[in-house]
């Protein structure tokens, strides 16, 4: 038996029973757990391709922040304890029929990038960790260190890393940091 | 899992089974699966064992803050047996559900609760050098260790809503915004020793301090002194231990969160509770403390080292263990200290405490530490004395990584 095959078709399983959990479920919290139980299941194939940076960071953001954000919003907003949200059959439709074109899109390219084609590499060595963060942050400062053999000049030039998007991004996300400060802010009487 | 183990423990089962004429390949499955319940089945033992200890410990310590004797019949001597009692009185106690709770939610929310604390020891070293102790060695431990203990708060949510209770919901939403908002702090105050090591791989950062206390990133300069400090006072909130335990302020709300819980779905809570105190310390210790590297390295001055034999590593290897659990322990200590010493703060209190003093503070030595590393790159002990050699050579343990080989991330 191949045992990453067999982990890799359990979390994804999972993933999947508890991604269809959060469409049929009616209960708005129950929804919100099996959410977290979807993503965690995520986050194991993560570690199970070793990218342990990649694996924690979707604990940290999507399980641990996202989730209490979710579950804040949905308990401080609902009237009544316990509601049970009931989609209309015209709802459920309309988004099968999205659901399904998104999902038809994304499993035919992800079958015919050329790149992306299963590829007989060995198994790195489990002994000892790999260094999955430090690839990460070199190409956000402007190094894109797997890169460094690319044989086209060309190609090279256009791979010198993410520091402009990260910039814009950090940008953006402090104009919202100032932005709900501000919404969030006491209200001082003039008097 | 490390791959060493399991391939000992297939050659064990093969001379074992070389008697009855079988054999086992070095990488067959059973060697791995006894591996993996051997380090879970530690771990469990070492949490639950140590909640029972803590529990005494704490009631004996309570008991002699406020000048009673705590706990002294059960076991003889001491009390020592007392936990255990507890433990049996709650077994036998009737497990209640409150009518209109989601029961569901209700029940699996302790076990959500204790998983995610015991998930954070799977990658916490307990020794480190050439054979690390430690379940899972990973490149980003720190990390992984806080994105796990953060899932804890999801188990409180889900008992204070399921429990269809006011008291539970009060409670689990001050604590949820209480260790959500602690977060942050908790987080810069990590970075710091991240930062000097140049690694979140936390058996690198362990040894990165070894030898005398002098070389341990408390002392490193005056600014991670007292990010010590704000990491133990963030620790201790992010835990929900008092003076910070809001959410179950018996005064106001009942008992907050687990309200309407009884016998081992209640004690689950506690287990939970103790493990995360006992990770936040071991944490602690290895990132400020010097990890397995004692005050005297007793272990290099005896010569317990790999170099000199796989018995001599594993005795040193040992002995660091023991010095870590004692500093872990001693860090436990001092957070029951002080539980019952301060009085407990109100909301607004705690979040002052994060938001005014915690975070301002661990941004301003984070910002200290960085220039005082820029300038002083080598030295230790307040830039006292030179790095020793080998501090200053280790590098972080990794694989070749497989970007050098021309594949893709």
């Amino acid at each position: 038996m191949h045992w990453p095959s067999f982990f890799f078709l359990l979390f994804g399983g999972f993933a999947c029973l508890f991604a269809v959990a959060v469409v049929l479920a009616s209960n708005i919290v129950r929804m919100a757990f099996y959410l977290v139980l979807s993503l965690a299941a995520t986050s194991g194939l993560f570690f199970l391709a070793g990218a342990d940076f990649v694996g924690a960071m979707q604990l940290m953001i999507y399980v641990g922040g996202t989730m209490v954000l979710l579950v804040f919003g949905v308990m401080l907003t609902s009237q009544s304890p316990f509601v049970s949200m009931r989609t209309s059959s015209g709802q459920m439709l309309t988004a099968l029929v999205l659901g399904g074109t998104l999902l038809f899109v994304l499993s035919f390219t992800a079958f015919h990038v050329p790149a992306w084609q299963p590829t007989h590499r060995p198994a790195v060595d489990p002994n000892t960790p790999l260094l999955t963060a430090t690839p990460i942050g070199m190409a956000l400062e402007g190094y894109r260190v797997d890169q460094l053999d690319q044989p086209d000049p060309r190609i090279r030039q256009g791979m010198s890393g993410y520091l402009f998007p990260f910039i814009i991004i950090s940008v953006h996300l402090l104009v919202v940091l100032v932005g709900a400060a501000y919404l969030a802010r006491a209200k001082r009487r003039s008097t | 899992m490390d791959r060493d183990v399991a391939n000992s423990l297939n050659f064990l089962l093969d001379k074992l089974t070389g008697l009855l004429g079988r054999s086992v390949p070095e990488d067959h499955v059973a060697g791995h699966l006894i591996a993996a319940f051997l380090y879970v089945g530690l771990l469990l033992h070492l949490v639950a064992v140590s909640a029972l200890v803590f529990i005494w410990m704490e009631r004996k310590i309570a008991g002699r803050i406020q000048d009673r004797l705590g706990p002294t019949r059960v076991g003889g001597k001491f009390g020592w047996l007392q936990t255990l009692a507890d433990g049996l009185k709650l077994l036998t106690k009737e497990d209640l559900t409150p009518t209109g709770a989601d029961l569901f939610l209700f029940r699996i929310a302790p076990y959500v609760g204790f998983c995610a604390s015991l998930g954070a020891f799977i990658a916490i070293p307990f020794a480190g050098q050439d054979f690390p102790f430690v379940a899972q060695h990973l490149n980003v431990g720190v990390f992984f260790v806080l994105a796990v203990m953060g899932i804890e708060v999801f188990s409180v949510i889900l008992a204070g809503y399921a429990s269809a209770s006011k008291w539970s919901l009060f409670g689990a939403m001050r604590e949820a915004a209480q260790v959500v908002s602690y977060e942050v702090p908790l987080g810069l105050c990590v970075v710091v020793p991240v930062m000097l090591a140049g690694s979140m791989d936390l058996v690198h950062l362990g040894d990165k301090q070894q030898g005398w206390f002098t070389n341990w990133y408390l002392l490193h300069d005056p600014f991670t002194f007292v990010i010590f400090w704000v990491y133990f006072t963030c620790a201790t909130a992010s835990v929900n231990r008092a003076p910070f335990d809001l959410a179950e302020a018996e005064s106001e709300l009942v008992a907050g969160f687990h309200t309407e819980y009884s016998g081992l779905r209640w004690s689950f809570f506690f287990m939970a509770e103790y493990g995360s105190m006992l990770a936040v310390s071991l944490l602690g210790a290895i990132l400020f403390l010097g990890g397995w590297h004692g005050p005297v390295p007793v272990a290099s001055l005896l010569g317990l080292a790999w170099e000199n034999g796989p018995v001599w590593g594993y005795l040193g290897n040992l002995l660091g263990m023991v010095n870590l659990l004692a500093k872990a322990v001693l860090l436990v200590t001092v957070m029951i200290w002080v539980r019952w010493t301060l009085p407990r703060l109100r909301i607004d209190q705690v979040l002052t405490t994060c938001l005014k003093y915690c975070t301002p503070i661990a941004a301003a030595m984070f910002l200290g530490a960085a220039t005082w590393h820029m300038a002083m790159p080598d030295r230790v002990f307040a830039g006292l004395l030179q790095a020793p050699e080998a501090n200053r050579l280790l590098a972080e343990p990794s694989a070749t990584p497989r970007l050098q080989k021309g594949g893709n991330l």
